[in-house]
């Protein structure tokens, strides 16, 4: 399958859009589940005005939270599609682009050190493009607005073989309590463990950016996931900080094998805006998803 | 746990009668600050024209889009997406933003620290809370952005709202040293020993 970049920069521009404004399903349905159990009456509100909020997005057609975030886009590429993969990459950077100029979105990137907004949403190694390759013969963009509040609660601990499996879980309930309410809660929390350390962090950036639902492929992980959604929902952080028992929709666990020397255990968090936009390019044509 | 409706400005006097609990909905004026505003008014030396005594300041960058300038839209911008930021980065911006222009009232979402608490029941303010990452519902309590200054930072500029309903924020730091935040952190920290048991941490 040949693929056009032009139509790829389309897309591109589309999913930023498209992300901003439409929550997934299964988060939906995270919310109602939440709302369905909670027992604290300021965290039914709260979530009560979450859910208010998605409509009124939907409604106004508009985008359910301010932050723009820092684009992330992910892209598998199947057997048989056929793109120079520079080609890819600036389209995808210009479809970036046209979202944020065009619509308009907030320019929410800047230099590190000068500080300067190019009002793009683009900079040096941004937006990031990651790209993997699949068994089946699509090609496949995933557009995830990272909100920063979530974002710049991220930690990564290179623990010790002797700290074990306690070192992973009790840096997640730490973690948790740390965040409070900053990470604008309930959140999906990534956690990565084992690998090098960046792959650490890209293991928890996969893991809080995974749809409710999933489940890690590695049965300890899933196990780790289990045991640790209900955990850090005993802490009592609440949506918002504010108190309650929806701390989290789900903590999400990815797994690489690591040195015989390393423990490395990361947490990234995504907030209750959990954005991601998908298209899939098959001969048929692009259809959107989440 | 009472309603209070503010017409903005108001006084040292109304801020200090809020409690943690009480729910606040402003009217009229309302300022936008963020990093990069606060960074160039109180570690560059920047000034700006606002007259913010008495004022509400929320944490925000919102998205515009630049239009003709109207009686709707007075400085060619018309609010798109306008919502919350984190407060907690800005908490060393609270005292000087009562000190030296006067805010009253922070609004923000995920709460600010000792040193803001400590602001509020010395110069008689309150943070407000609202619901982060519920801006499309936020920018329906937005009629326009009336005002902007420091514009050569935009998105971060020091931006004034007019707005109409803005509310209800829940009030969760007063000038009596109240803070639901702590009181929900200490709950949280003291169930960490019992968490960790239920995992088999030993």
């Amino acid at each position: 399958m040949r693929i056009d970049p032009v139509q790829v920069e389309e897309v591109a521009r589309e999913l930023y859009i498209r992300a901003l404004k439409i929550l997934p399903p299964d988060i939906k349905e995270g919310f109602k589940r939440l709302a369905a159990s909670e027992t604290d009456a300021t965290a039914q509100k709260v979530l009560g005005t979450m859910i208010t909020n998605i409509s009124v997005a939907e409604e106004t057609r508009n985008m359910l939270c301010q932050d723009t975030g820092i684009p992330i886009y992910n892209v598998t590429i199947g057997r048989g599609v056929e793109i120079e993969g520079i080609e890819l990459q600036r389209a995808i950077r210009r479809g970036c682009e046209r979202a944020t100029r065009e619509h308009p979105l907030r320019s929410s990137v800047v230099h590190p050190i000068t500080r300067k907004n190019e009002h793009t949403s683009c900079g040096p190694g941004i937006p990031p493009i990651h790209i993997e390759f699949s068994d089946d013969d699509r090609l496949v963009i995933q557009m995830i607005p990272k909100g920063s509040g979530s974002e710049n609660n991220s930690w990564l601990k290179m623990a010790f073989p002797a700290d074990g499996v306690d070192a992973i879980k009790t840096f997640v309930v730490d973690c948790v309590l740390e965040a409070g309410g900053k990470t604008c809660p309930p959140t999906i929390v990534g956690v990565g463990i084992g690998g090098t350390s960046d792959l650490c962090v890209s293991l928890a950036k996969k893991a809080a950016t995974r749809p409710l639902g999933s489940t890690c492929v590695d049965p300890e992980g899933a196990k780790l996931e289990n045991l640790l959604t209900e955990a850090v929902n005993t802490l009592g952080v609440g949506p918002q900080g504010l108190g309650g028992d929806s701390t989290a929709f789900a903590v999400h666990v990815e797994v690489a094998a690591t040195h015989i020397t390393m423990n490395p255990v990361a947490v990234n968090m995504q907030c209750h805006s959990a954005r991601r936009a998908s298209a899939s390019f098959t001969p048929g044509g692009v259809e959107y998803g989440f | 746990m009472t309603h209070h409706t503010f017409h903005m400005p108001v006084t040292e006097e109304q801020v200090r009668a809020l409690r943690v609990n009480d729910t606040v909905t402003l009217e009229g004026a309302l300022f936008g600050i963020r990093d990069a505003n606060q960074i160039a008014l109180f570690d560059k030396g920047r000034k700006t024209r606002f007259d913010m005594r008495g004022h509400a300041a929320i944490h925000t960058a919102p998205n515009v889009r630049k239009v003709e300038k109207s009686a709707s839209n007075p400085t060619g911008y018309e609010p798109i997406c306008v919502g919350t930021t984190t407060s907690a980065r800005m908490e060393r911006f609270t005292r000087p933003l009562m000190e030296q222009l006067g805010v009253r009232l922070v609004i923000g979402k995920g709460g600010l620290g000792e040193p803001s608490k400590e602001a509020f029941s010395k110069l008689g303010g309150a943070y407000l809370a609202i619901i982060g990452g519920t801006a499309a519902l936020e920018t329906t309590w937005v009629e326009a952005i009336e005002d902007v200054d420091l514009d050569d930072l935009n998105p971060e500029s020091l931006w004034k709202f007019r707005v109409k309903g803005f509310g209800p924020l829940l009030v969760a730091m007063d000038s009596r040293g109240g803070s639901l935040y702590d009181e929900v952190d200490r709950k949280a920290r003291s169930r960490r020993a019992n968490t960790l048991a239920k995992l088999g941490v030993k």
